[in-house]
């Protein structure tokens, strides 16, 4: 999809995604021109249909993960599903979680739970974060466009 | 005065969602795990109770004991019988770098389904708007058949047999998924009419898609249901049948299956 900024006859550029709330997913681009920003806003079904197609609006920015849409979905999935292999474990070495990330992260369903933690633990060890915060965690979480987790 | 907007090709500059380019690599991706599957078998039928599941366990298991990898896709999301029919209980499957590693069943299966992943006697149920699930339930579905395709670390397989559910749409997202050709097609039926009308359609579906009729398996063959439908469908689509299994098989009738796939 591209958005046109029909005054200025110029394609927009991608400027953010966010998730604002109640399931709502926001594209927003800028006019490379006059500099407007407008934002595209699905509703949840809306929201729902492209988390389904397994894609990411304004592109993938993270290496897509071993049954993400499974994981990152299936309410009634059970907590023992999955075992994290010890393939890759030294990618995410030297980082550490505080005390409240790591609390946030014990209220994600065990199902999914090994998925995210290692998607926030690599986010953090590619930008040089040392630890994982709440508030890093809500910055990757937008940035990465990880609905719905 | 109408504005005056041009086409989405007029416009040079990158699309930075790339949306076809994703679904392209998802396509890419299922072609490359199953680059070492000599075969994939899609075992059908497009009616339910005839016994699919237990035939392709049972397929399975006599392939691997040939000394031929084989690997079983249960692809029965809302109802998947793989992991108990092929004995895999309920260990955990472990991710390893870019996938999982598929369960160990009998004999050496390698095999993947929900049954392994869901909370026990929980339905399979997505997160999402309640309102409209109508609207995606299905889309979800096809995501997770293309996860189980895509994300596996199946390996090198003689045979892939995935097991559908009863009707004709998951065959057709299996196509659709998979690279060209489309899958080979193994067929089970039981004697009765009200089957082989159901059977017939399903075979039509896959042969529209281009796919190779394998052959028919006509089971619980001698139970007390009356009729032909494995001969009949035989005649029809001109392919063999393949077996015919009992109520109560031995191991040489899986055998004598194997040895024709």
């Amino acid at each position: 999809m591209k958005f046109l900024c029909v005054e200025c006859d110029r394609q927009m550029s991608f400027e953010e995604r966010a998730l604002p709330g109640d399931g709502t997913l926001a594209a927003a681009f800028r006019c490379p021109k006059c500099g407007r920003v407008v934002a595209m806003l699905t509703n949840p079904m809306e929201t729902q249909l492209v988390a389904s197609l397994g894609v990411k609006i304004g592109g993938r920015t993270l290496e897509e993960q071993p049954l993400e849409t499974i994981r990152g979905t299936v309410a009634t999935g059970r907590a023992e599903a999955f075992e994290e292999g010890t393939g890759d474990a030294g990618r995410t070495a030297g980082v550490t979680w505080s005390a409240e990330a790591q609390e946030r992260l014990g209220r994600v369903p065990g199902f999914v739970r090994g998925m995210v933690k290692k998607i926030y633990a690599e986010y953090a060890r590619d930008r040089g974060i040392a630890v994982v915060t709440p508030a890093m965690m809500d910055t990757a979480r937008t940035e990465l466009g990880l609905e719905g987790m | 005065m109408p504005l005056n907007i041009r086409t989405y090709h007029d416009l040079t500059d990158a699309d930075v969602s790339g949306l076809p380019e994703q679904i392209g690599a998802q396509r890419g991706r299922v072609a490359a795990r199953l680059a070492g599957v000599g075969r994939v078998i899609a075992v059908m039928s497009g009616k339910g109770g005839v016994g699919k599941s237990f035939v392709t366990a049972h397929l399975a298991r006599a392939l691997a004991r040939r000394g031929r990898p084989v690997g079983v896709l249960d692809a029965d999301l809302n109802g998947p019988t793989a992991a108990g029919l092929l004995g895999a209980g309920r260990a955990a499957l472990v991710v390893e770098d870019d996938a999982v590693l598929p369960a160990t069943g009998t004999d050496g299966v390698r095999l993947v389904s929900m049954d392994l992943l869901l909370e026990d006697g929980r339905p399979l149920a997505f997160r999402g708007p309640a309102a409209d699930r109508f609207v995606w339930r299905g889309a979800m579905e096809a995501a997770a058949l293309r996860e189980f395709l895509a994300d596996v670390a199946w390996g090198k397989l003689d045979r892939l047999l995935v097991d559908l559910p009863p009707g004709l749409s998951r065959f057709e997202e299996l196509a659709d998924l998979l690279p060209a050709p489309p899958p080979a097609v193994l067929t089970v039926t039981i004697p009765t009419l009200e089957s082989r009308e159901a059977v017939r359609r399903a075979l039509r579906a896959a042969l529209a898609r281009g796919a190779e009729v394998l052959g028919v398996v006509e089971n619980m063959v001698g139970s007390g249901f009356a009729g032909n439908a494995g001969d009949a469908l035989a005649a029809e689509f001109g392919v063999p049948v393949l077996a015919r299994i009992p109520w109560h098989p031995g191991p040489d009738s899986w055998d004598r299956l194997a040895e024709q796939l």
